[in-house]
């Protein structure tokens, strides 16, 4: 006799996987991917891996974005678990972001801002219209399309790095001094989540999150579920370079640069503790590659939390539990995808339940009945 | 763009069970905090494994802290060892861990890593069972707060699960918990057993191999020690009850494959609708028709 049932799942796993392999190798052009293609002409995607993989490596990103035919979900997994095989080496120093290396800087609180806006690569005021001349693009006129930007690029005398708009705002006595905090940073990495957590927990957890989740909790407090009612003092995008200590003297040293979006919001005012003047508050916002949305749903976050953990939160966005523990895409994509394999066991038992119920329910039925008659 | 950028090689890019040392260490050390505070949920950071969180990461990564080359290795999914994620997690252990035996035979085996099922044939001391967990709080039907669970655990206050248990039985006149069944440890913390049937719940009391749980999205890890009390949470007047395999006569349905009446049993239809009984454990059930047959040989 057969035992068909449950014999096969190796062939099945095979089979399986040559049928994607099949799906990703039917493209008539021919042309395999290559990784520089995805890395440059599919930036943002590129970012939002590396981003949400929590692990700065453009590279491995797009491979993983190739191997995984596009799903972002599954090649920032793919770079997390990747990640686990690695060492801790050392903990990186604070990281100043004024040094960022600016692509784009902007400010919603002021026309101009010292250093001045820097509107930089994006779409905001881009038509969303298809352009139909991208379909079938001359390799040669998209050759040329880095050269004539950079030859027609005037001399520019641009500092190497700008100040920030809220040292501004700070020196005027509007936002609160920068807290000295003493605790070292909390790592996700290397700890888990204990309620209630630091907010560097909170941000860490936030800057690796999916981009899709956290708008979501965001937007909630955006539409009336919560009042954070943010002004953007400043959003960067740029190369912050990353200072470490040399292994034999100590002294800071450069180890490469990160891409990183930075979005530093004001909110609503409160009163100040004990004799201090009331002043504004402040989210913050700040994850690699290139992705403001996510920036910016962080930094309403970070200030919708900050008030949860002060007066306890009287929404969702402002509970940390509820925002922390759901916005991680590797979580919450895993256990999406888990109710995919076989549950034979537990539903078994389930119409144990069911049956055993019904048969009581109409055992009592039929009794009430006679009763009747 | 580092252009200068080399991948690593294939062969070189994993270690002995694919964690890095510092992270099989951390869970090593969870573990003995979880044997000596039997039930209670221990938090630990949890890595990232190369398959889905809710597949199984929290027993994987007890499985790869703890097996070394001298150990044999049986992995189930459904009681199933051809199940396709005991495949995968076999696989793919085999793949890291370079020199481990793996087996189907459960008497073989010194390690046992499971899904939604314990083996029916009784372990032994020699033996670690780790059981994969997707919920590791019994609390959170009640309770949506980890931090408000935690409070209640420590206070040991299942008040508010015995109501849930008790409104059960005025609604439906029946505990309508069909898996996962709440179990008090060691009289003190109540655990989620992980989603096995009801059937397996008795196994886990004064149990002679350690039992080890693992929620690796969830963060936490947990133990039944050797030869501890675990009893599920019932009334005194209201037994604890197991799946029911009578069939309407009242009779003990018998798997259609081996012939054992004493097995938890799959229930699915053939080609022809007719309901099929079969055993869920199937290394269970191939050595039930192994006896059968040499009797028949002898007879």
């Amino acid at each position: 006799m057969s035992y068909v049932a449950i014999k096969g799942g190796k062939a099945a796993i095979d089979g399986a996987a040559a049928v994607t392999e099949f799906l990703r190798g039917r493209d008539d052009s021919g042309e395999p991917l290559n990784l520089s293609a995805i890395e440059c002409q599919l930036r943002l995607l590129t970012s939002r891996v590396v981003s949400e993989g929590g692990l700065y490596h453009p590279r491995l990103a797009s491979l993983a974005i190739k191997q995984f035919q596009g799903d972002t979900l599954e090649a920032a997994f793919a770079l997390r678990a990747y990640r686990s095989t690695k060492p801790r080496l050392l903990a990186t120093p604070v990281q100043n972001s004024t040094n960022m290396r600016c692509i784009r800087r902007i400010s919603s609180a002021f026309k101009d801002i010292p250093g001045g806006q820097m509107l930089g690569p994006n779409y905001d005021f881009t038509l969303r219209l298809l352009r139909f001349d991208l379909a079938d693009e001359d390799p040669n006129e998209f050759r040329s399309i880095a050269r004539k930007f950079l030859g027609a690029l005037p001399e520019a005398d641009l500092p190497d790095s700008f100040p920030k708009v809220l040292d501004a705002l700070r020196a005027e006595g509007l936002l609160p001094p920068v807290a000295e905090s003493r605790n070292e940073p909390f790592d996700i990495t290397r700890e888990p989540l204990v309620f209630p957590v630091p907010r560097s927990a909170a941000l860490a957890t936030m800057a690796r999150a999916e981009t899709g989740s956290l708008l979501a909790m965001a937007y909630s407090n955006m539409r009336g579920y919560g009042d954070v009612h943010p002004t953007v003092a400043e959003l960067r995008v740029g190369y912050i370079p990353v200072m470490v200590p040399h292994p034999v003297t100590g002294e800071p040293m450069e180890a490469g640069e990160v891409l990183v979006t930075e979005c530093e919001v004001v909110a609503m005012y409160e009163s100040g503790k004990a004799d201090c003047l009331p002043t504004f508050t402040l989210g913050y916002g700040a994850c690699f590659g290139h992705n403001e949305v996510k920036a910016i749903s962080m930094a309403i976050l970070d200030r919708s939390l900050q008030k949860g953990m002060q007066d306890g939160p009287e929404n969702p966005s402002e509970d940390p539990e509820f925002v922390l523990l759901h916005v991680d895409g590797v979580d919450s994509m895993g256990f999406a995808s888990h109710y995919k394999m076989p549950h034979y066991v537990t539903f078994q038992s389930d119409m144990d339940r069911l049956r055993t119920t019904q048969g009581k329910a109409r055992a009592a039925d039929q009794a009430s009945q006679m009763e009747v008659v | 763009m580092n252009i200068h950028y080399e991948f690593p090689l294939e062969e070189a890019g994993y270690a002995f069970g694919f964690l890095d040392e510092y992270a099989k260490k951390e869970v090593r050390r969870t573990i003995l905090k979880a044997i000596c505070i039997p039930g209670y949920q221990t938090p630990y950071a949890s890595r990232e494994m190369p398959m889905g969180r809710g597949f199984g990461t929290g027993g994987l990564q007890l499985t790869l802290s703890l097996i070394g080359t001298n150990d044999t290795l049986k992995v189930i999914d459904q009681g199933s060892d051809d199940s396709v994620n005991a495949v995968n997690m076999r696989q793919f252990v085999q793949l890291t861990c370079p020199g481990v035996e793996v087996t189907e035979k459960l008497e073989e085996a010194t390690l046992i890593q499971s899904r939604h099922r314990i083996p029916e044939i009784a372990l032994t001391e020699t033996q670690v069972l780790v059981l994969q967990v997707p919920y590791p709080d019994p609390l959170v039907v009640v309770e949506s707060s980890e931090a408000r669970r935690k409070i209640m655990h420590a206070e040991a206050d299942y008040s508010r699960l015995l109501v849930k248990l008790y409104e059960d039985i005025v609604h439906f006149n029946e505990i309508t918990i069909s898996h996962r069944y709440p179990t008090r440890i060691n009289r003190h913390y109540v655990i989620d057993p992980s989603p096995i049937p009801r059937w397996d719940v008795p196994k886990l009391n004064q149990s002679p191999a350690l039992i080890l749980f693992g929620a690796g999205r969830e963060k936490k890890i947990y133990a039944v020690p050797p030869y501890t009390v675990a009893e599920p949470l019932v009334f005194d007047d209201l037994p604890f009850r197991v799946e029911d395999f009578r069939d309407e006569h009242g009779q003990r349905r018998a798997c259609t494959r081996c012939g054992a009446t004493n097995s938890f049993l799959d229930e699915y239809s053939d080609d022809n609708n007719i309901k099929i009984y079969q055993c869920s454990d199937s290394a269970y059930c191939d050595g039930q028709l192994a006896q059968h047959q040499q009797r028949e040989g002898k007879a």
